[in-house]
């Protein structure tokens, strides 16, 4: 009932003053929707890293040639000749945490079908690629093991490549296209996967056997790059480790050997890219907290004057009746009413924002229920932690000298 | 006898001020019986602001008693003395004191705000009672810059009667007025007094004594007179009798 009372006396004062307090909300407002509106850009960034690359297969492992960490004058990884099919054949008999695993070699090559052509990258793979990299089919099938040993001349085409030389719509599957001048027969197209995050388009690919890729485009006989898909993405890292290890015993590396190759698994590169987001995130977050601060110290500020101007109503009020506590009450819970109004009102212009950049600017984003929780929260503790100096200070008037007071 | 409403003993009331103490009250004692209506008169100086501030439990004497409606104010905490300022004293103050921008309504709510025990409905009635009793029934929406002065004080009245004080004090409450309205406010005053309401006044205007039945005068912390007046003044027979103003 008293504090009833005292909600009343607040609200009254805070609509007497409806400019001055709209302003002194604004900074709290701006700084709750920035909060949320940059938490929401931040987790939505984290939230589509995660997805295209699981999209891309979230078990995945891949085995590169050469060291990771080689300074840019000495070449890229793929340049160096030290992944065999010895080591794919190695790997395959020993793992115990790989479901699939395939060799691959690429090259990038002229798709040629009549008058159309498109400059495209051949895959040498085995069957089991589609299951590493999962991706289905759309048409036709997948070429067999038996396709792999005679090195056919059968490829599967994706589906950007599709567009490109098949420009009229007819079905590829069971044509005759040409790769850099050697003829292949179009066995399959495959389903459309879109870009990924780092705006690599997935379906510009073509995919044949790597046994004819390495012997009769590219004749080569090492390979560019092992795949791999562990057991589950648990196992992850350590398959990753296992095939380490298998590799340095195939390579016959010593102790002090760094190694000749890299293993890397999905998971790795989720959280390589998720650090760099999470760093942005937190950042942003920062600067929105700031904001936040400022405008705790303006409510401060503002109450500061409030209650300087009204010291001959506290006077009154302590005359009438009003205990101390029920002055200290009255500010409190006007700091608090102005915090929470701005709270309310920045937790709905971050949500408007945040569909803003959605719809219009089309950033990925995701509210999270935690950054309204907790936005709303330090409202509250800004309110009456901004709020309770000036309320003490007018809890602490002596009712003669506030009466006098001009 | 009827019952004794402020009963003050031997009171006395010192400040320092740096190595000085200043003796405000040298003592004083003496009593208001309920129903009567007194002015507490003096130079400036003379002490009386500060006994005001102890009748109305705003600041508490430095030795002797003060009894209110039975009570012993001494050694009381500050929100007990809140209470009795809230359940037994009216204010009223020279400067109206009245809430900006609030309605006449709300001013007068204001000392039942801090009283629990009145109800939000019972609030409004007694409110637009009281402010009927000052003559307002018809200006409660009003604020009080859509009041002149004699209403503003009206109002201020009304804040003071609405929580049924058993004294009213006033502070030069009719310090901001001119003449007519001062009288008609001291009609309004002794109109009150013969309902039975004990009030407490303190001025420095003379004219203002005769319509008051007893007079307490003040000098360097003493009571150098006290004595009960023979011929009340009627302030609405004074009224009558003032020139008719210019307009």
């Amino acid at each position: 009932m008293r504090l009833l009372n005292l909600i009343k006396i607040a609200f009254k004062a805070i609509i007497l003053n409806k400019v001055r307090t709209l302003l002194t909300m604004l900074g709290i407002i701006i700084g709750v929707a920035s909060v949320i509106a940059m938490l929401a850009i931040g987790e939505g960034s984290k939230e589509s890293i995660r997805n295209t690359i699981s999209s891309m297969g979230s078990n995945m492992i891949t085995v590169r040639p050469g060291e990771d960490d080689r300074g840019p004058a000495r070449g890229s990884g793929g340049d160096v000749q030290t992944l065999t099919l010895k080591d794919y054949e190695v790997i395959k008999e020993k793992t115990t945490l790989l479901s699939y695993i395939t060799p691959v070699v690429n090259g990038g090559g002229q798709v040629i079908n009549g008058s159309n052509n498109w400059p495209s990258t051949i895959y040498g793979v085995n069957p089991e690629y589609l299951n590493i990299k999962v991706v289905g089919l759309q048409s036709g099938s997948m070429f067999t093991d038996a396709e792999v040993q005679s090195a056919s001349k059968v490829v599967l085409l994706g589906q950007t490549v599709v567009d490109n030389v098949f420009p009229d719509g007819e079905d590829p599957v069971g044509k005759m296209i040409r790769f850099n001048s050697i003829p292949f027969k179009v066995i399959g197209v495959l389903e459309e996967k879109g870009e990924n995050t780092f705006g690599q388009d997935q379906d510009d690919v073509v995919i044949a056997p790597f046994t004819t890729v390495q012997k009769r485009i590219l004749a080569i006989d090492y390979l560019n790059q092992i795949m791999a898909s562990a057991v589950s993405e648990d196992d992850a890292p350590e398959a990753v480790t296992q095939v380490s290890e298998i590799l340095r015993t195939q390579h016959k590396l010593t102790a002090n050997e760094d190694d000749d190759f890299t293993v890397r698994s999905m998971e790795e590169l989720i959280s390589t890219f998720s650090s760099t987001s999470e760093m942005l995130t937190i950042l942003l977050v920062a600067v929105a907290g700031i904001s936040l601060l400022i405008g705790g110290i303006g409510i401060m500020n503002i109450m500061y004057v409030s209650v300087k101007e009204r010291t001959k109503e506290i006077g009154l009020r302590m005359a009438v009746g009003g205990k101390g506590s029920d002055i200290l009450m009255q500010f409190l819970i006007e700091a608090i009413l102005i915090s929470i109004t701005g709270g309310i009102l920045g937790v709905t212009l971050g949500l408007g924002s945040t569909i803003f950049i959605e719809k219009f600017l089309h950033w990925p984003t995701s509210v999270a229920l935690y950054s309204i929780i907790i936005s709303f929260a330090v409202c509250a503790v800004t309110g009456i932690f901004f709020g309770w100096y000036p309320a003490r200070k007018a809890a602490a008037l002596d009712p003669i000298t506030a009466l006098r007071y001009e | 006898m009827s019952k004794e409403i402020i009963k003050i003993e031997d009171l006395k009331r010192e400040f320092t001020m740096g190595n000085e103490t200043v003796h405000a009250l040298r003592g004083i004692s003496f009593s208001i019986n309920e129903g009567e209506f007194v002015t507490i008169m003096g130079s400036s100086g003379s002490g009386k602001s500060t006994l005001l501030n102890i009748l109305g439990c705003l600041d508490q004497p430095t030795s002797g008693t003060y009894d209110i409606d039975g009570l012993a104010v001494r050694n009381l905490s500050k929100n007990e003395l809140a209470t009795i300022r809230n359940e037994k004293i009216g204010f009223i103050f020279q400067s109206y004191n009245l809430l900006a921008r609030t309605s006449a309504l709300e001013n007068v709510e204001l000392p039942l705000l801090y009283n629990s025990k009145v109800s939000t409905e019972e609030r409004k009635e007694r409110a637009i009672k009281a402010l009927e009793m000052v003559g307002l029934g018809d200006r409660m929406d009003h604020t009080p810059s859509q009041l002149s002065g004699g209403q503003q004080q009206r109002v201020a009245i009304a804040r003071s009667l609405v929580n049924n004080p058993v004294l009213i004090l006033a502070d030069e409450a009719t310090g901001n007025l001119d003449t007519r309205t001062s009288y008609e406010i001291m009609s309004l005053f002794q109109e009150l007094n013969e309902k039975g309401i004990t009030i407490a006044f303190v001025t420095h205007e003379p004219d203002i004594a005769t319509f008051s039945n007893r007079t307490i005068v003040l000098k360097d912390g003493n009571i150098i007179k006290d004595y009960l007046n023979k011929e009340i003044q009627s302030a609405a027979t004074e009224l009558a009798l003032l020139p008719v103003e210019d307009h």
